[in-house]
């Protein structure tokens, strides 16, 4: 048994984990075509949920804080991305992909910038007071939440609301008899580029080496004379941000988009964090990942199970690692 | 803390309310004689109890769980579908509840051992997570749950309206003030006596050394520790405890109300009411239930229609009718709510007792 865990840590420990999944997969569903179709739906999916995951998990790692009204930032940014979208439809319809390409990169802009916007906001106002309290933390940014979805529903109204996509990305790329969503691909090269470039910040620069410190120990570096608050409102607007641009892309993604996607993905993005374990990037992709392809698997193995799928996921690891896959040292 | 042990001004003041809210409960069929009165009054009555077994966990022990209408809803389904099955009479009202205390129980000790051991934080998510999965299980199982629609179902033969309890000399529903005393009225009564029962036990379980116990933990889980107590072995017991007593309230709604579905029984927004109750009211006192829950279920039934009415009779002047619109009451209810949790953490009971107390 210590021989098949120093095996399994040699080649990548918990990383392996999304390709044991896949490559069961691969067996239980037996045809190859559906089999690439599913993973890369999971990916992308994963890579969306990703997005959306990675600044609540930061911002619980670096302040001990965690966000209930972080799914807020998703639905704003789904929504916000979805007017602008509408708004420039012409763009959107005409042949020419450098306006398709403007206008998704108008509407994702607009979504990261209220991500920002809201986010400095949410920090300064409604988080700060209550730093280190856990329980009117999880009040107060509950309220928050209220509030939010209140808002939503003003200015959006219950209905669902379409969201248009650019030419460019509608379709699907057909390789022999495998058909892939090229929104899909999209989707998954986005999020893998996020992931690339926080992956670098963190571990190949000053402001990366500072968060990291703060995350393992926020009394020692603010003895070394760095303003931890400073970079953790920093850090709470690009988690915010990158949470509207996810809630942006899964728009695009469902195209049709009800209040209700906040909620539902707030559920989701708990569970990624949990499992993943709180504070770390790296655990957040692979419990996204983990969760893209387990719903993507058991939906198509048995879709009864499909909406226990990511509780049943999360209990076993949970019952296997307490403290989730990767979790930041703290 | 202090303020709970002794008899302040305020504390008075506060006992004064629960009682009178204690007697309007308890005459109010023969005080609002309408159907939608009786209506309130009872889900008061169940909301009390609601809202004071979750008090118990966030309040006293400060464990913060998003499944508590989970567990309200497994009581409610659990009568419900009994009283569907096995046709209305006792037998399946015993049943229902049992099987609901039942599986509220096991689902608590499972959540229970597997999370209380880590960060409040922590525990807060699987909840939330937990509850979501138990919402879509309920609507997407509709052959056992009724799925969306809920399940309708007929209560037991004393609680129907045509029988009639008492007669006068002429064969009809005798009239005491010009109540009919029929199943309505028993109806009623159940609810009420069950819930102040429930509401009784739970009192003088904090005044018990258990309660002690309990606020040891919330005030300082290392030290609590560290004198002897199991801290997640309370934990556990204290989560059990609110969750078979949601489970009971569940029941007791159910058999209310006729009709169970996720709108009634498990629906989020039933959890968001429960945390603004008991916010508003105050954590750590059991008065604070009573008063949170009166006055948000009397809000929820009243201050609606009165913005509906403020709304169209300023219907000229430019926002204000937007800003009154009644589909906005959420909204303003969240926002208080933030500024409660801010500047009054302890809501109104809590501020309430602390006046006159010696600083």
């Amino acid at each position: 048994m210590q021989q098949i865990n120093d095996f399994a840590g040699r080649l990548g420990g918990v990383y392996l984990l999304p390709v044991v999944v896949a490559a069961l997969a691969f067996v239980m569903i037996g045809a190859p075509s559906s089999w690439v179709t599913l993973t890369v739906a999971g990916l992308a999916m994963g890579m969306m949920i990703f997005l959306m995951a990675s600044g609540l998990s930061l911002v619980f790692g670096l302040m001990d804080v965690l966000n209930f009204g972080h799914s807020a930032f998703v639905s704003f940014g789904a929504f916000i991305a979805a007017s602008v979208l509408a708004w420039l439809s012409g763009w959107l319809e005409a042949d020419a992909v450098s306006l398709n390409i403007a206008a998704l990169f108008l509407a994702f802009g607009a979504a990261i910038l209220f991500g920002l916007v809201a986010g400095w906001f949410f920090e300064t106002v409604i988080v700060k007071p209550v730093y280190k309290d856990h329980l009117r933390q999880i009040l107060i940014t509950m309220g928050a939440l209220i509030v939010a979805e209140q808002m939503i529903l003003a200015i959006w109204g219950g209905t669902p609301v379409s969201v248009p996509r650019p030419e460019f990305l509608e379709g699907s790329l057909l390789i022999g008899d495998i058909t892939i969503e090229i929104y899909r691909i999209f989707a998954f090269l986005l999020g893998l580029g996020v992931y690339a470039a926080l992956y670098l910040t963190l571990n190949r620069t000053r402001i990366g080496l500072l968060i990291r410190a703060g995350v393992e120990n926020r009394e020692m570096v603010e003895a070394l004379g760095f303003r931890v608050d400073r970079l953790f409102v920093a850090v709470f607007m690009l988690g915010s941000a990158l949470a509207a641009l996810g809630g942006a892309m899964w728009a695009g993604y469902e195209t049709l988009i009800t209040p209700a996607l906040g909620a539902e993905m707030m559920i989701v993005v708990f569970i990624v964090v949990i499992i993943g374990g709180l504070g770390s990037i790296q655990g957040t992709l692979l419990g996204a990942i983990m969760v893209g392809l387990m719903a993507n698997y058991i939906g198509y193995l048995a879709p009864k199970l499909a909406l226990a799928s990511n509780m049943i996921l999360m209990v076993a690891i949970l019952l296997w690692r307490p403290n989730g896959l990767k979790p930041a040292v703290k | 803390m202090n303020a709970l042990s002794q008899t302040t001004s305020g504390t008075k003041a506060v006992k004064a309310a629960v009682l009178l809210i204690f007697a309007l409960l308890l005459f109010a069929p023969f005080l609002f004689q309408d159907v939608r009165a009786l209506e309130v009054a009872a889900r008061v009555c169940v909301f009390i109890v609601l809202v004071a077994s979750y008090d118990l966990l966030i309040g006293y022990t400060g464990i913060v769980s998003f499944a508590h209408t989970m567990f309200f809803g497994f009581g409610a389904y659990g009568a419900a579908i009994s009283l569907k099955q096995m046709g209305p009479g006792w037998d399946a009202v015993v049943v229902g509840a049992l099987a609901g205390m039942g599986v509220s129980l096991i689902v608590a000790v499972a959540i229970g051992l597997l999370s209380l051991r880590v960060k409040a934080i922590f525990f807060a998510m699987i909840t939330l997570a937990t509850a979501s999965v138990a919402l879509v299980l309920a609507s997407q199982l509709s052959d056992f749950t009724g799925g969306e629609d809920g399940i309708t179902y007929r209560a037991p033969a004393l609680f129907k309206t045509a029988t009639k309890l008492m007669l006068d000399e002429n064969g009809k529903v005798l009239r005491v003030f010009g109540v009919k005393i029929n199943g309505k009225l028993a109806a009623y009564y159940f609810v009420f006596f069950s819930c102040l029962a429930l509401f009784v036990v739970m009192l003088r379980m904090v005044g018990s050394p258990l309660g002690t116990v309990l606020k040891a933990i919330r005030e300082n889980e290392a030290r609590a520790e560290a004198i002897g107590y199991r801290v997640v072995s309370y934990r556990t017991f204290v989560f059990c405890i609110a969750a078979l007593v949601a489970s009971l309230a569940g029941t007791i709604y159910a058999i209310w109300l006729k009709y169970t579905g996720p709108d009634t029984a498990l629906s989020f927004a039933i959890m968001i009411d429960i945390l603004l109750m008991v916010v508003i009211g105050g954590m750590g006192t059991m008065w604070g239930a009573v008063i949170g829950a009166t006055m948000l279920v009397l809000a929820q039934y009243y201050l609606r229609d009165l913005m509906g009415a403020a709304a169209k009779a300023t219907v000229d002047i430019p926002i204000l009718p937007h800003v009154l619109d009644p589909d906005r009451w959420l909204f303003w209810l969240g926002i208080i709510f933030i500024l409660l949790v801010y500047f009054f953490p302890k809501g109104i009971a809590g501020t309430v007792m602390a006046k006159g107390a010696p600083r």
